[in-house]
């Protein structure tokens, strides 16, 4: 799948639904609850994953694979974790700021 | 990324949060998104290339920047205030773009085009059949259009594309991460950056947003005090007045935990006043420009406070920006494009995702990415970013280089003086001299040799002004920012 920035992808088992903010600069599989994501355009049969035990993908958070370089956003939250060639995809750290605007 | 996606989340995560509230009408997340895509489709159905928002800060501004983004068009917002002269070629550039503006007459429209601001939020304006909106929109794709305010010389458009302004957003905003309570008083113009990236910001961390149509101290205090608004940006000359009208009496704003201030260079008295009388309100000055997508620099609040607590360093850095955010980076060069040394002066040069540096004419950024503010300043040891003003204003006096702001800020300081510009001007022998134009408070009294014999005590000879003459007003922006070149043409004239 060609993975561009500003791609919407889905992940076709569970709710989760991401923005690619940086494209990888390697060929990389991103799964989420280990189902490998599509266009969110795309069919989603959904169904759920069999293990959800973890906190899953969460809404406004940054992941980012140092590895491929792909980072993306997540704007549906989901209970599948996301893996980037079975890697875990860690969540990239916030910069709180105080509010200037 | 792409502007749209910041509300989307918004609206679907917080759903009937109220987003945005102006005069009697608050619109809740879900409401601002479902009105933006309807606006959308309508845009298109139009078959606009843009989007001009020509109107005052009220909600249908969210509404038209959000339908823009939704379209896939750039927003382009002009100052309403602009007389038909200098509106004419503004609108001319842009006919493709729908136009929302305050009225039907606009100078150089077509008539198709124009939308009067008050009906973008009537369900009304709607296309009735179904017209899909683009499901991917680039984010190389121009989302604003910006008209510099243009203190030296004529407005240029600057480009700014969904990835400079989603990388500000998400990388110094936590997505809904404002309490349901917080709310947000805006009273900067929708024209100016810091009115756009003000309402991205709040959207995306889930506050609410006041909008005043326009400032006015009272109201403005009135309004803190009523909508118990938590956070409030204001330009120099805004706090100026609030300052004037509080008269040295507490503010009485209990619930505002934080006030931002940028847009043009705060005088320090004003500041130091604010601070005195604005009790248990944390103070961030923000530095930015319209090419960074807003601000790239922080004064925060625990800085602020250590100055009004005497700490010396401090008290020095209150009069800089703060450091540089995360992701940005800064370089100080010399008119050789030579890197100087801490603590040395010299012209101003960014770096980041969010810095632009594009216009309509082309790109002004290096092949390093480096963009050329033309402000001078210099950095501290601990990386606190000092700006000095325009490189364009710098006056040359006997090749010395003199910043007229420190000039301004002693002459404002003398008890009898409410506003000051400094300039230079042409000298055969010094090649310039320093002029001051000065506006005294209401009441007061001070002839030119006290001002001149003042300015000798606090500034070396060779700062101090060789011509001091008296207005009544000095030319601004509507950010406060001195309209410079035209006080040296009224001296000059």
């Amino acid at each position: 799948m060609d993975i561009k920035a500003g791609s919407r992808l889905a992940c076709p088992e569970c709710s989760v639904e991401l923005v690619v903010v940086r494209p990888p600069s390697s060929p990389v599989v991103l799964t989420c609850g280990g189902a490998e994501v599509v266009d969110a355009a795309a069919d989603r049969p959904g169904g759920g994953h069999a293990d959800a035990s973890g906190e899953g993908t969460l809404v406004g958070k940054r992941y980012a694979d140092e590895d491929s370089g792909i980072e993306v956003l997540c704007a549906k939250p989901g209970p599948g974790a996301l893996a980037a060639d079975g890697r875990e995809v860690p969540i990239k750290g916030a910069k709180p700021l105080p509010s200037s605007d | 990324m792409n502007l749209s996606l910041l509300l989307e989340m918004s609206a679907s995560t917080l759903e009937d949060r109220p987003a945005v509230t102006s005069g009697s009408r608050t619109l809740s997340y879900a409401q601002l998104d479902a009105a933006a895509r309807r606006c959308a489709a309508k845009f298109l159905s139009m078959g606009a290339t843009g989007v001009v928002y020509c109107g005052t800060n009220d909600a249908s501004f969210p509404v038209a920047v959000f339908g823009a983004a939704y379209a896939g068009l750039p927003f382009i917002p002009l100052n309403y205030r602009l007389g038909d002269e200098q509106l004419q070629p503004l609108v001319e550039a842009n006919l493709g773009a729908v136009i929302i503006a305050e009225t039907t007459k606009v100078p150089g429209a077509d008539p198709e085009k124009v939308v009067l601001r008050s009906t973008l939020l009537d369900a009304e304006f709607s296309t009735g059949a179904d017209i899909e909106l683009p499901a991917f929109v680039d984010p190389e794709d121009v989302a604003i259009v910006l008209y510099t305010s243009g203190t030296s010389g004529t407005p240029k458009a600057a480009l700014l594309r969904h990835r400079h302004l989603t990388a500000y957003v998400i990388g110094t905003v936590e997505f809904a991460g404002a309490e349901p309570e917080q709310a947000a008083l805006v009273t900067v113009p929708p024209y100016h950056i810091a009115g756009l990236a003000n309402l991205l910001s709040n959207m995306y961390s889930g506050r609410r947003i006041v909008y005043l149509e326009s400032f006015d101290a009272q109201v403005w205090l009135d309004t803190i005090r009523n909508e118990r608004i938590t956070q409030a940006m204001v330009v120099p000359t805004m706090l100026a007045r609030v300052v004037q009208l509080l008269d040295g009496s507490p503010a009485d704003a209990p619930s505002l935990a934080t006030l931002s201030y940028g847009g043009a260079r705060m005088p320090l008295p004003v500041l130091e006043q604010a601070l005195e009388l604005f009790v248990g309100t944390g103070f961030v000055n923000a530095y930015g420009l319209t090419e960074t997508s807003s601000t790239i620099a922080l004064l925060g609040p625990e800085d602020h406070d250590a100055a009004f607590a005497g700490d010396p360093v401090a008290k020095v850095r209150l009069g800089s920006v703060g450091k540089v955010l995360p992701g940005i980076e800064v370089e100080v060069r010399d008119e050789d494009g030579a890197v100087l040394a801490v603590g040395e002066p010299g012209l101003v040069f960014l770096r980041g995702e969010q810095v632009s540096g594009e216009y309509e004419s082309g790109s002004v950024v290096d092949a390093e990415g480096w963009f050329p503010t033309k402000d001078r300043g210099w950095i501290d040891n601990d990386d606190y970013l000092f700006i000095e003003g325009r490189a364009d204003d710098t006056i040359i006096r006997g090749g010395e280089n003199i910043a007229p702001a420190e000039i301004e800020d002693v002459l404002r300081r003398h008890e009898a003086i409410i506003d000051a510009a400094v300039v230079g001007i042409p000298d055969d022998e010094w090649g310039q001299q320093i002029a001051a134009v000065v506006v005294m408070k209401p009441g007061a009294s001070v002839s030119v040799d006290e001002l001149h014999d003042y300015c000798q005590l606090h500034l070396r000879s060779s700062k101090t002004p060789y011509r001091i003459e008296f207005r009544d007003e000095l030319p601004h922006t509507p950010t406060g920012k001195l309209l410079r070149r035209a006080v040296l043409a009224d001296l000059l004239g």
